[in-house]
């Protein structure tokens, strides 16, 4: 009996132990020669881990060349890094990692929209200058004190888009988007604003992110009468497969692909299929074609030169670009501030003005945490396997 | 356990506790099997769960009584050694996913029934509450109530069709539910702010808002123990015995007459409203909630917590729990070796402690014991 | 109307092609060690990913595709012979696990070993589609019909004409006395595995042109793998392909007469409701449980 007994007593403590290990959690981070922490947290695996990756490997490569120039104030970068998976749960237990445990000055990332809501709260909470990487609206819409985002939003993407369309006489459209978080908002996005354009959406389809075939998706859309162009919102391998489907199927209208593919990798993948493609993407995709007084010009040819160098030809995409503006706006404000200090950090990104990045010039204020204008977006086309810049409004 | 006694009411109670013997048939190690007790001792009520004759001493070395007190006391000290929020969150991470974990493992370890959907009833619970209390304005409470009995009914429902299938198939229809349900809370986007997730009202009972992470930790620490004093409650009592005969055998058991398959329907719903209750209360603490909260990846690595601790022992349920949460959180350092790193281990626990940490330690430490 | 009927029915025949061709691997194992393979998709993953990363390594791509099975088929003996075997008398519920563990190290090794990004192959006869009574179907779906149906002849033959086929068999219906009458046991689980990844990486070579490939793809496809598998019956390679047949014209109707957004769910209704009228898939052997 006492036996069995000490037994049962031996596994509650053996539970015991199980959750005093978890008490001692990695120690406190050692606080040698004061580096400004900068701290991060990306899909690098999961769905969206094709904007994760390229993400972490500007801030990775940038943090280590402006080290290597010196630093921020005389202080060395220190990149602070966990992957999410995509999972928002995970993030918000990872940013309060970074801030409690970590203690960071700053933090850049958030690869998708769910990941960057879920934690402002937090940096709300904690006062954190927070650059989000995501695309939904919702993060800066309506402003918060201590977040900032980089990319466009869907809504712009779409009036790019149609914009586009309407140029070219088109009025009567039909939708397939991705149910993943980005083309799920994208989608409801254009939705709301096709009626501004004169734009009506005769058939609205979808697919899973995952699926391996959308020709009955397809199928449907092409028998419905009218259709002039169609537009697909998505990201991942989805669109390639549409775009392939799309051609298996001879549709003859126009397809529009969204800025979520806006990377070599997407034409490598269509192949043959990506001829005639139009999407909107930011100027860092034909970084060369730009016209030489272009002031956009210098930044992307050099980001795009860094990455491509290191990671290989074609590699770089609009994503990478991102992390690169997100980062180079917190350094910037660190130096105008002279200072990590939060609070003037945070202040000197508000008051950011004509800061020229990969997505466009941004100008930050009170109302106005993204800075960007639509006419970021450059219209692309895709031709000989190559992207082709078909904007008249360059420049 | 209180909730023992309409289906076990005492003329039959005799008979329900001689058939506890093909129970006692169960696995070897199955390491919670109470103390034999004499056939148709009556259960009072919990608080005076021993036996009349039993002294203080030896009511504290139960395993019930003992191991909820060594529980107890982990829960109370443990605030001693978290320095920060994040630490904070890390046990407060722990303490959910231990109490699903706890109702999961009445299903696995002692029905033998594994479930691959209860995420989704979690998901179920949690945008119930997320989605009445932040846009409709009910107090979280009601909701998180609301929200168990919808979950229970709607496990009560689908428990009997589902239970009926065996081994891989049974893991298959759970699984296509919990799919089913995820595929739901993607898509109906008005409501559940699709894969881009919801945000969430905090949790307030009578204008008091949990707030503070000790407010948290005070608060999922105390369900915790409920938890697992209920879990308790429930092997040691008749009709625990008759799950135990489920898993042993469910034709001997229904031969010397257990409604095996009333038995499993109502694990399945305890278990499901315990998911339920975490969902709930998980979506008011992160203040934000998504799909992948119901997702297939969460529901098997709720099962990989059971499993990992200990199937058929409550507090191996809360080590496999606690191990998982953290264990990531040690790995990060890893980069991008940590899912190669964390899959190894996982893999070399289960073939080297296959019937999982707490009872393999247990066995180890017994040297020998029964059999 | 009929043209896109017939669409439809091309369209679930190439998604159900592909699902048939993985859910074969699940069968495979099942039958030799009742063990459900988790990482069967990760096989399919690695022959896909595999093939790339040779062919781009300048291996000619024929001898890349050889090499990519065969590697991915000696994970499939390593797998068997230093994890599953060591579990000598583990639940079904900790083999579970264990293959869940093992899809993790091989996604967490393809990520470090390959990369993060998407790669695809070329088809094999061209991407021009054909048309048949105002439909069009590609050359590529073909090839994977094609070579199911084959695989599924010689697994038949297999199975029923040889030594070995039947020592699996005999393996998987009753282990102790397989052994007695001198079938080497562990040979035969060894093989089974070795056998059913290679097959996974055949299915990975033979789709990655239609759906592209990357370290995570073999997730989903594991998951409708394993979803055909049981629809058909555990154990009949046959079933597995007609279940996944079933799967993906369930999924392409679905989306095309009825909503997109929710035929992923009405194959997985299907699914559940096959289970409750036959709680053995459709052409499952009646389970007989161990008293």
């Amino acid at each position: 009996m006492t036996l069995k007994h000490t037994r049962r007593t031996f596994m509650a403590a053996v539970a015991a132990l199980g959750v005093a290990a978890a008490a001692s959690l990695p120690g406190n981070a050692q606080a040698a020669d004061e580096p400004i922490k900068i701290g991060t947290f990306l899909s690098v695996t999961g769905p969206a881990s094709f904007l994760g990756d390229p993400e972490l490997k500007t801030l990775q490569m940038y943090v280590d060349k402006i080290n290597a120039e010196g630093g921020v104030n005389g202080q060395p970068l220190e990149l602070v890094h966990y992957d999410t998976g995509g999972d928002p749960n995970k993030a918000v237990t990872f940013v309060k990692r970074l801030i409690a445990q970590d203690e960071v000055d700053a933090i850049v990332g958030g690869s998708t929209s769910g990941e960057s809501l879920a934690v402002m709260p937090l940096m709300e909470r904690f006062e954190v200058p927070f650059i989000s990487f995501a695309g939904s609206k919702k993060i800066v819409d309506p402003v918060q004190a201590w977040t900032f985002k980089t990319p466009h939003t869907d809504t712009m993407a779409c009036e790019k888009i149609f914009e586009d369309m309407k140029k070219r006489g088109f009025t009567q459209i039909a939708m397939i988007s991705g149910t993943g978080g980005f083309g799920q908002s994208m989608q409801a996005e254009c939705q709301g604003v096709a009626p501004d354009y004169g734009i009506e959406i005769l058939a609205d389809e979808t697919y899973g992110p995952k699926d391996t075939d959308m020709t009955a998706q397809l199928t449907s859309i092409k028998n419905t009468p009218g259709v002039q162009a169609v537009l697909n919102p998505g990201f991942g391998q989805g669109p390639a497969i549409v775009t392939k489907n799309y051609r298996q199927l001879q549709i003859d209208a126009p397809l529009y692909q969204s800025h979520g593919v806006a990377s070599k990798k997407f034409i490598e993948l269509a192949g043959d299929a990506a001829e005639g493609v139009r999407l909107p993407a930011a100027a860092l995709l034909v970084a060369e074609q730009l016209s030489d007084d272009d002031p956009q010009k210098p930044v992307v040819t050099g980001y795009k030169a860094a990455y491509e160098e290191k990671h290989g030809e074609g590699s770089v995409s609009t994503f990478g670009g991102h992390a690169y503006d997100g980062l180079m706006l917190i350094v910037d404000a660190m130096k105008t501030a002279g200072s990590s200090e939060p609070q003037a950090v945070r202040d000197a990104l508000e008051n950011t003005k004509g800061y020229m990045g990969t997505a466009g010039e941004v100008n930050f204020s009170e109302n106005d945490h993204l800075g960007l204008t639509p006419d970021a977006f450059r219209m692309l086309e895709i031709r000989n396997g190559d992207w082709v810049l078909v904007d008249d409004t360059t420049g | 356990m209180n909730e023992a006694t309409p289906m076990s009411p005492r003329p039959s109670s005799a008979s329900t506790a001689n058939i506890s013997r093909p129970g006692d048939t169960t696995p070897p190690g199955a390491p919670e099997r109470p103390a034999p007790q004499a056939p148709g001792t009556p259960r009072t009520g919990a608080g005076s769960a021993g036996r009349p004759r039993q002294g203080l001493k030896a009511r504290l070395m139960k395993p019930r009584t003992g191991g909820l007190l060594v529980l107890a006391v982990v829960v109370a000290v443990l605030p001693a050694f978290l320095q920060n929020a994040f630490h904070y969150d890390v046990a407060i991470q722990i303490g959910f996913n231990a109490i699903v974990a706890i109702g999961l493992n009445l299903l696995i370890g002692y029905c033998g029934q594994i479930s691959l959907g209860h995420a989704g009833f979690l998901g179920v619970g949690a945008y119930f509450s997320a989605i009445t209390v932040t846009n409709f304005g009910w107090p979280p409470l009601l909701s998180l109530v609301v929200a168990a009995v919808v979950v229970g009914l709607l496990a009560f429902v689908i428990a009997r069709p589902i239970l009926r299938l065996k081994g891989h198939y049974l893991a298959m229809a759970t699984l296509g539910i919990g799919l089913i349900i995820s595929i739901i809370l993607n898509q109906e986007a008005q409501l559940t702010g699709g894969p881009d997730g919801m945000i969430v009202d905090p949790f307030t009972v009578f204008g008091f808002e949990f707030k503070k992470p000790w407010h948290w930790y005070s608060l999922v620490g105390g369900l915790l123990v409920i938890a697992a004093w209920l879990s308790l409650n429930i092997i040691d009592s008749p009709v625990g015995r008759a799950l135990r005969a489920v898993h042993g055998s469910e034709v001997a058991a229904e031969v010397v007459g257990v409604d095996t398959t009333r038995y499993k329907v109502m694990i399945f719903v305890v278990s499901a409203v315990f998911a339920s209750v975490v969902g709930s209360l998980g979506a008011h603490y992160i203040m934000f909630l998504s799909p992948q909260e119901a997702s297939f990846f969460h529901s098997v690595e709720l099962v990989i917590m059971v499993v990992l601790g200990g199937m058929a022992s409550t507090f191996g349920a809360v080590v496999g729990a606690a191990t998982l949460t953290a264990l990531p959180q040690f790995l990060t350092f890893l980069e991008d070796y940590e899912h190669l790193i964390f899959g190894l281990i996982l893999m070399l626990v289960m073939i080297f402690l296959p019937k999982g940490v707490v009872p393999s330690l247990a066995a180890l430490f017994k040297r020998g014991g029964e059999k | 109307m009929l043209g896109e009927f017939i669409q439809y029915l091309f369209s679930g025949l190439t998604s159900g092609a592909i699902y048939a061709l993985v859910g074969l691997g699940f069968a495979l194992i099942y039958n030799a060690s009742h063990v459900i393979n988790f990482a069967q998709g990760e096989f399919v993953m690695l022959g896909g990913m595999g093939t790339v990363f040779l062919a781009a390594a300048g291996v000619p791509l024929p001898l890349a595709v050889v090499v990519a099975i065969i590697g991915t088929a000696c994970v499939g003996f390593a797998l068997e012979k230093l994890a599953v075997e060591q579990t000598k008398n583990a639940s079904v519920v900790t083999l579970i696990i264990i293959t869940i563990g093992a899809s993790i190290v091989l996604r967490g090794a393809a990520q470090v070993l390959f990369d993060k990004q998407f790669h695809t192959l070329p088809a094999f006869s061209g991407d021009e589609p054909i048309n048949v009574l105002g439909a069009t179907i590609t050359s590529q779906t073909l090839w994977v019909l094609g070579i199911t149906a084959l695989i599924v002849v010689v697994l038949q033959w297999f199975f029923n004409r040889t030594l070995l086929g039947k020592a699996i068999l005999a393996t998987s219906v009753n282990p102790l006395a397989a052994k007695l009458v001198g079938i080497n046991v562990s040979f035969v689980l060894l093989l089974s595995f070795g056998m059913s990844a290679a097959l996974g990486a055949i299915a990975g070579v033979l789709i990655t042109p239609i759906t592209s490939t990357n370290f995570e793809v073999g997730i989903m496809l594991g998951l409708k793998g394993f979803s055909a598998a049981i629809l058909g019956g555990l154990g009949n390679p046959f079933g597995a392909v007609i279940g996944g047949l079933i799967l993906g014209i369930v999924e392409a109707f679905g989306a095309g007469y009825i909503s997109s957004e929710y035929k992923d769910a009405m194959a997985f209704i299907i699914i559940l409701l096959a289970l409750f009228f036959m709680p053995s898939g459709l052409f499952g052997k009646k389970g007989t449980e161990r008293v």
